[in-house]
């Protein structure tokens, strides 16, 4: 009897958490789609989202096109089909690499960081002085994030994809030996216009999910600064999470 | 103007307030004192709306908060001005920034109108030359006083004070009390003062209540507080530690 009851508490609990998070994003598209939209602190957002996560995405985009390229070379070496290194490299990387590894980075940088700024500025009092002066603070935080995050990441993605198969031809082509025009040649005859706007929505919902997720948990952190660091902590592994259970979504939803 | 009924609040299962009721009239500054963790801060929350009753009503002028709609609480709010104890400044912004915030996004003023009343603003609080630095750089008196020149730049009718000397030095302290009590003289503004430093705050206290338990234990003029024959409040104003309140702070 007693578990019966405890099952049934956390199951309504997690709905009423669900409930609220979807509120909460359906209060951040309610203020966004109605004016005023507050043009600096977007820009803000894009260059603190965008801008400062370009060196994270450079590297991360190089070494994983470079180990796509290694990798591919041998497997395909088997069955004596080097040829199709290239539309392999770029298939990986604009359909699921590419946007899920930019999520995942942008997270851990940008996403753990609103969480931050968002709780303490919960903590400290500056969200409730907002609502004093009329003003809705979902307009100054959460939607700049949110237009910002989803502008920044298709940006941020294509910066990955184009780095990783110049890193991919670097190692399958220099090092190991495939031609230049093998490599660009076969990516163009392979790679289609959808596969390209599978990775465009993909990384476009990764961006509105992570601004939402690490809004919510930064504004409703806890009370003090132990509740900020347990919110940032569970932005970034529920953001981390959602994104790979997302992409499995939608990769079986398009295609 | 301000009247709390038999305001009940609880926090996860625990009560803070336990039927406080509180009354401040038009012109009059309260000083409402208790021990640190004992609400009070929860109280001035419940005056603007920001948090709400278990139970009780708060009216303001006769208006019962719990029943205004979306805009008219925000009129309402906007004739409050509120210091947070933290002074809650915009940390993303300078502290002449800050104090043209709610001119900037609530009026229609030019940017030249806006400059001019928030110099002049800076300088009834004495940060004239403190416009361009952040809160991270200023000290904690600075912030205090920043934070009361966002609050008076609209023109507030009332304002709330949470805990305004606490953390500064004595003598910082005094200057804010000083600040407030010539600004009170200029504007005569309704005010609540939270503390838990009395001897500073009577000089300029038209009432005293103390909150204790949860409840409004005494309340009256300075005098009356002072000369009380209640064990608890003689003992929270002398600050002895023998007597009938306990390790209470939480
Ligand atoms: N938003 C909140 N959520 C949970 N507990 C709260 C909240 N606000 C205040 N409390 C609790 O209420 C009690 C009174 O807090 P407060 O009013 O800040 O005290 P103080 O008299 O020092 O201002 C404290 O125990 C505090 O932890
Ligand atoms: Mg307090």
């Amino acid at each position: 009897m007693a578990s019966v009851r405890k099952l049934g508490e956390t199951t309504l609990w997690g709905l009423q958490r669900i409930g609220r998070m979807g509120l909460f994003l359906a209060n951040a598209i309610l203020c966004a789609a109605t004016p005023p939209l507050k043009i600096s602190w977007i820009i803000k957002q894009i260059w603190f989202i965008g801008f400062q996560s370009t060196l994270v995405i450079l590297l991360t985009g190089a070494f994983s096109g470079m180990v796509l390229g290694l990798q591919g070379f041998y497997t395909l070496n088997r069955f004596g089909s080097t040829a199709l290194l290239g539309p392999m490299v770029a298939l990986s990387l604009i359909k699921e690499l590419g946007p899920v590894l930019t999520g995942l980075m942008v997270t851990g940088r940008a996403g753990s960081a609103m969480t931050a700024e968002i709780g303490i500025m919960r903590i400290s009092e500056q969200i409730d002085a907002m609502e004093l002066m009329g003003l809705n603070p979902f307009r100054y935080l959460v939607v700049p994030k949110l237009i910002a995050a989803m502008i920044a990441l298709p940006l941020l993605t294509a910066i990955f994809d184009v780095v990783g198969i110049f890193g991919g031809y670097f190692v399958g082509g220099k090092l190991l030996g495939v031609g230049e025009g093998t490599y660009f040649g076969e990516m163009s005859n392979y790679v289609r216009l959808e596969d390209v706007l599978e990775g465009l929505y993909k990384s476009l919902s990764f961006g509105a999910l992570i601004a939402w997720i690490c809004s919510y948990k930064g504004y409703h952190a806890g009370f003090g600064a132990e509740g900020v660091s347990k919110a940032t902590t569970q932005a970034v592994v529920l953001s981390s999470v959602l994104i790979l259970f997302w992409d499995y979504i939608m990769t079986s939803l398009l295609f | 103007m301000i009247r709390m009924e038999e305001i009940h609040k609880s926090f996860n299962g625990f009560p803070v307030l336990k039927g406080v009721s509180l009354e401040v009239k038009k012109g009059e500054i309260l000083t409402l004192i208790g021990g640190s963790g004992h609400g009070k801060s929860v109280i001035l929350k419940h005056i603007v709306g920001l948090i709400k009753p278990d139970r009780g009503r708060i009216l303001i002028d006769g208006m019962d908060l719990s029943q205004l709609k979306g805009n008219q609480l925000e009129a309402l709010r906007s004739r409050f001005g509120y210091l947070f104890q933290g002074g809650a400044l915009f940390s993303s912004l300078t502290v002449f920034d800050n104090v043209a915030f709610p001119l900037r996004e609530k009026t229609k003023r030019t940017e030249e109108e806006i400059r001019v009343k928030v110099l002049h603003q800076l300088e009834e609080v004495g940060l004239s030359d403190a416009g361009h630095k952040f809160p991270a750089e200023i000290s904690g008196g600075m912030l205090k006083r920043t934070a009361f020149a966002r609050a008076l730049v609209t023109k507030p009718e009332i304002i709330l004070f949470d805990e305004p000397t606490t953390g500064l030095d004595p003598v910082i302290a005094h200057t804010i009390l000083d600040l407030i009590q010539s600004i009170h003289a200029n504007l005569s503004f309704t005010g609540i003062i939270v503390t838990h430093e009395l001897g500073r705050v009577f000089p300029i206290a038209h009432r005293v209540a103390m909150l204790y338990e949860g409840r409004i234990l005494a309340a009256g003029s300075p005098e009356e507080i002072l000369s009380s024959g209640d064990p608890i409040v003689r003992q929270f104003i002398s600050g002895s530690g023998e007597g009938p309140i306990q390790f209470s702070e939480r």
